[in-house]
């Protein structure tokens, strides 16, 4: 996406600096994916491709619905399909549309390298500024759901933008605008929780005991949350992460590693400096001319 | 290379221009590895055309690096094994520092501190190179499990500052020890530096005969 936006930013990848904020008032927002109200028509799919401009290239059966395989540069939004049977051996068709969830405190943005090339705005979308993206990948090792994909043809990630251009004008995300069973909602993240709440209790009304909203806390919550009917294990939502958190090793490389590391450089160069200070060079003296001459020639006459 | 007669030949040009191929790469290393590190050093990445380009251009110095190290660790690594005199060195490590060489042990070609430099970097280089090749997102970006990738961005990132720290010490030795410049730069050192320094290899060289490791038979 282009950095052409009127919304504020709130975070700003490799920035040391607190971003400006002249607005006020942004509302959070949030798309609620109703997992129990998705028929799998791919809809969301075709709009995404349409609206984005996307065309993935054709691939190959994989023995599986979902199509495309997996997602790509051109793949911003996927249906995944699970066969899944519980302990009663019933078997459920269970169908989430994955793609980036816009956490609220997005990994890869705390990975990125490049200043400025992923960016969250005050409504929350995290959005990928693409002519700063530098193509690291580090994006990919700091996101916990397995979303940014770097394109072989530009070396620059992508993915969902949360039609942060769309929604910078008062519309929904195309997605949304397409689902014909109302299984994508979007608007304040509070009025998307109050909603999921009634879905919720009327799931449950239905025998889906576990049913509950995926709002993950272990990254601050997600702008992109689910209605799931089996809440207590979302893994058999193609792999959905049960507790996703920033992987502790990109927290301690982006952590504490980073002003360590230059300390520890400075601490070198600075050791070096004052040893110079204090020291001066070593420098060969007199005596040791001398002692050397004596010994060449005392060399030369053995021979 | 002209060499002043009664001079020791003290690096091969070999050597010394294998060893430079490695200083040009180590720093070009230091400066778009450390653009990627921390954002205040991102500015670093215009010295190589942008961001794009420090991260395009970042592996493949690192390979000619490695390629280079090698030829440094196939020349060197005999005389870096570790002695008793490096031992007793190293306890009078003191007395080095403080520029008072007097009854510090008689050393053979290299020091403890070049012996450390030259282990270090022997473990670092290869560490960094199979860590980078892992985040080498153009080539092996899914040759790996991200996973896995997690913990080789954050060894690769340990080891280049663990490498950058060695350095600085090897070139602030090679500043602060007069003459160990012109030995990596022209190539030879004096007599007199070879007794200060290096006085069990200079006893060797005049008990054979010979200038120092070349071909050249001069005196």
């Amino acid at each position: 996406m282009s950095d052409l936006t009127s919304q504020n930013y709130i975070r700003i990848s490799a920035s040391t600096l607190t971003p400006p904020s002249t607005r006020r008032h942004e509302d959070q927002v949030a798309k609620l994916i109703d997992t129990s109200r998705c028929i799998g028509c791919k809809a969301c799919q075709a709009a995404c491709m349409e609206w984005n401009d996307l065309r993935q290239e054709i691939g190959r059966f994989e023995g599986s619905y979902d199509n495309p395989s997996d997602l790509s540069p051109s793949v911003w939004t996927l249906m995944r399909f699970s066969e899944w049977e519980d302990e009663k051996g019933k078997l459920e068709w269970l169908i989430r549309k994955d793609g980036c969830m816009h956490c609220e405190d997005p990994g890869c943005l705390k990975a990125c390298p490049a200043p400025g090339a992923i960016v969250q705005y005050a409504n929350g979308i995290v959005d990928f500024i693409s002519e700063n993206c530098i193509g690291c990948g580090y994006c990919v090792k700091g996101c916990p759901f397995d979303i940014p994909r770097i394109s072989k043809a530009d070396h620059k990630s992508y993915k969902c933008t949360l039609c942060s251009d769309r929604v910078a004008v008062g519309l929904e995300p195309a997605c949304v605008k397409a689902c014909p069973t109302g299984a994508i909602m979007f608007g304040a993240k509070t009025d998307m929780q109050d909603w999921a709440g009634e879905r919720v209790a009327d799931l449950k009304s239905r025998g889906f005991e576990h049913a509950g909203l995926y709002d993950p806390p272990g990254v601050g919550g997600t702008h992109v949350m689910y209605v799931l009917h089996h809440a207590d294990q979302p893994s058999i939502y193609a792999g959905l992460p049960d507790a996703p958190r920033i992987s502790p090793l990109v927290a301690l490389w982006k952590g504490v590693v980073k002003p360590l590391s230059i300390f520890g450089i400075a601490l070198a160069a600075l050791a070096g400096f004052f040893h110079w200070i204090v020291e001066g060079p070593n420098e060969v003296g007199p005596e040791d001319e001398a002692k050397a001459r004596e010994l060449t020639g005392a060399g030369e006459k053995s021979r | 290379m002209t060499r002043p007669p009664g001079t020791l030949v003290r690096n091969t040009t070999f050597a010394r221009i294998n060893h430079w191929i490695t200083a040009g790469c180590f720093v070009l290393l230091v400066l778009s590895g450390l653009s990627m590190f921390h954002p205040m050093l991102y500015f670093l990445s215009q010295l190589f055309g942008g961001g794009q380009w420090a991260r395009a251009v970042h592996p493949w110095i690192g390979t000619v690096l490695t390629v280079s190290y090698l030829g440094l660790i196939v020349q060197f690594w005999r005389e870096n094994l570790w002695t008793r005199d490096d031992t007793a060195w190293m306890r009078a490590i003191g007395r080095v520092l403080a520029n008072r060489e007097e009854g510090v042990p008689e050393l053979e070609r290299f020091n403890a501190g070049q012996k450390f430099v030259f282990w270090f970097m022997a473990l670092l280089v290869p560490v960094l190179f199979f860590t980078g090749l892992l985040i080498w997102e153009v080539y092996f970006g899914s040759a790996t499990s991200i996973e896995t990738q997690r913990i080789a961005v954050l060894i690769h990132s340990l080891a280049a500052i663990a490498a950058i720290i060695i350095w600085i010490t090897h070139v602030y030795a090679a500043i602060w020890v007069r003459g160990s410049v012109r030995s990596m730069t022209q190539g030879y050192v004096t007599p007199a530096w070879a007794w200060r320094h290096h006085r069990k290899w200079l006893r060797r060289l005049i008990a054979s005969g010979s200038p120092g490791p070349t071909t050249d038979t001069r005196r």
